[in-house]
């Protein structure tokens, strides 16, 4: 297989593999990812350059390799290789060996997140899920978020309208309040992807998707961001990341949900 | 040799033990395994201001649009496949119902509380969210020792009655899960006053004798109050490996409640009052039980 990069690919494809990098360097811990890039994206991180990684069928089990998503094929037998139930979810969460990344509705400065309400938490204009397990996954493990819609809605100018993820703010720990396991690692988003990399833990952008500037990505978001002087561009997936995207993973083209009209990964090749 | 005493009662029987103003807590996970059957005939009581407390899906759903809520305490409400339910969306909208929101950890920690009679478990999930600020219920303790640290006392969550669905039960309320995920059932069943579990079919005791089948046994039975048979009562929710969620009913369900429809779906679906009229109303016996197991 081919370490060349790909010409032809999908933002879905490109996002896919910038979500897979944010489990390279973990070691070994369970990888969660929820909704499509993130989820293809811990299988592929561990299918190349991180075996170690523990993934599960979704369900209640670990598995050794990852089942196809959508339609398996006939006869398919599920490599089981342990068992995650979701009570034994939260005593992993609790050991810190979880790195998840998550698709919420509202991210602030400090990377808090938002799952639960938009508006008055008390009646709120939209009623989502709930807290979830967010609270609890953001003050115990690692974290990264996936955001297929880059915009001000997304990323607020003041704080989230309900803080279901904590984030990097120091005025909502205070008085023996441990922030100490709080670790946000990545956003990857259909512009770009950050970290927390900027002075005092500021939101930086680190890789541009092809075509898109930096000041269009500040454009879309509701507060100052670094890394104005960045000029990597997100590395396109490789041949053999591609196949084992298309070929193994995802045979079914789930991730073709991901955005609208299933756009291409370098905008300038939309003809 | 005397045997147990025998538990075996029925689902109108259940929910008469169901009373205004009780906490009731529900088994399952969001679209898998929760004991729609006890819920339905619930929906049909007269029963009224319950404080809920699940792992959300089509029983929060279904108790919020027939106005049985009072208060929910929950992590979460979804159907997992179909991922918003309408009618708990409307009811926290409307700001009528009180919403304990917190941390799915935290409502395992309170149960637990409960099920070892303490007054709260300590935890860090909450801390640094707004869990703290919306639920002035939850108190802070510090750590009695060197660290100092500062987390949340998860109260108790004392339910008057739990109610859990299962594959198989005998008679003595000994139970057995079949599917892939135990889920909170025997946290429910242990922080209840009295727990029920509805079951896909009453086995003998003899069925349990493989060790193998045994470790299956989600719970003591010395928690369980009474267990009565509903076959393919979890259903539209799943009973792997009974069968599978019922993918088409939940958004159904959820649509209609979104449109003002609820009265619409009641009458089709939770009016009808018996075993047989309900699986008929939901297109039979045969097409629930080949409904596939999810597949995430």
């Amino acid at each position: 297989m081919s370490d060349q990069a790909a010409t032809d690919y999908t933002l879905a494809e490109l996002c896919t593999v910038a979500c897979a990098e944010v489990w390279r360097d973990n070691g070994e811990l369970q990888a969660s990812g929820f909704g499509f890039p993130p989820r293809i994206g811990a299988c592929l991180a561990k299918y190349t350059f991180n075996p170690e990684l523990q993934i599960t069928d979704g369900e209640a089990f670990f598995v050794s390799e990852t089942a196809p998503l959508g339609k398996r094929p006939p006869g398919y037998q599920v490599k089981y290789s342990g068992y995650a139930p979701y009570a034994r979810t939260f005593d992993i969460v609790y050991t810190g060996k979880r790195h998840a990344m998550t698709g919420p509705v509202q991210i602030d400065r400090y990377g808090q997140s938002n799952l639960c309400a938009i508006g008055d938490p008390k009646k709120p204009k939209a009623a989502l899920q709930g807290m979830r397990g967010f609270p609890g996954n953001t003050v115990n493990h690692i974290n990264s978020m996936f955001v297929p819609v880059h915009g001000k809605r997304v990323f607020v100018e003041g704080e989230v309208d309900v803080v279901s993820g904590a984030g990097y703010n120091p005025a909502r720990f205070t008085d023996g309040r441990k922030m100490d396991y709080v670790d946000l690692r990545f956003i990857v988003t259909n512009l770009c992807v950050m970290d927390f990399g900027g002075p005092n833990r500021q939101m930086r952008v680190v890789s541009l998707h092809p075509g898109v500037t930096f000041d269009h990505v500040q454009a879309e978001t509701g507060f100052p961001l670094a890394g104005a002087d960045c000029t990597k561009v997100t590395p396109p997936p490789t041949e053999a990341q591609l196949k084992l995207i298309r070929d193994v993973i995802d045979p079914s083209n789930l991730r073709a949900t991901t955005f609208k009209d299933n756009p291409p990964g370098d905008p300038r090749k939309a003809q | 040799m005397t045997t147990p005493r025998n538990k075996l009662t029925t689902i109108p029987k259940i929910v008469a033990e169901i009373r205004d103003g009780m906490t009731i807590g529900i088994g399952g996970w969001g679209g898998r395994r929760k004991p729609m059957a006890v819920i339905r005939e619930l929906v049909r009581s007269d029963v009224k201001d319950l404080t809920v407390v699940a792992y959300g899906g089509a029983d929060i759903g279904m108790l919020c649009a027939s106005g049985k809520v009072k208060r929910l305490i929950y992590g979460f409400v979804s159907h997992d496949i179909v991922p918003m339910d309408a009618a708990f969306q409307t009811a926290r909208k409307s700001g009528t119902i009180e919403c304990s929101e917190v941390d799915e950890g935290m409502v395992l920690l309170g149960l637990k509380a409960a099920g070892q009679r303490l007054p709260f478990l300590p935890t860090r999930a909450g801390i640094g969210t707004d869990v703290e600020k919306l639920n002035p219920w939850i108190k802070t303790v510090r750590s009695p020792y060197a660290d100092g640290e500062l987390l949340l006392a998860m109260p108790a969550i004392h339910l008057d009655v739990a109610v859990i669905h299962v594959n198989e039960a005998d008679t003595q309320g000994n139970t057995v899960i079949l599917g892939p995920d135990p889920f909170f059932d025997d946290l429910f069943c242990r922080a209840a006053k009295k727990a029920f579990a509805t079951c896909e079919r009453i086995v003998d005791t003899s069925a349990f004798h493989d060790p193998m089948k045994a470790r299956l046994n989600p719970v003591e039975r010395s928690v369980i109050t009474g267990v009565a048979e509903a076959p393919l009562g979890a259903h539209p929710t799943s009973c792997g490996p009974d069968y599978g969620f019922d993918g088409k009913h939940l958004a159904e369900f959820t649509k209609q409640c979104a449109a003002g429809e609820w009265e619409n779906y009641r009458k089709t679906f939770v009016a009808p009052n018996t075993h047989d009229a309900y699986i008929a109303a939901v297109g039979g016996a045969d097409k629930v039980r080949a409904l596939p197991l999810p597949v995430m």
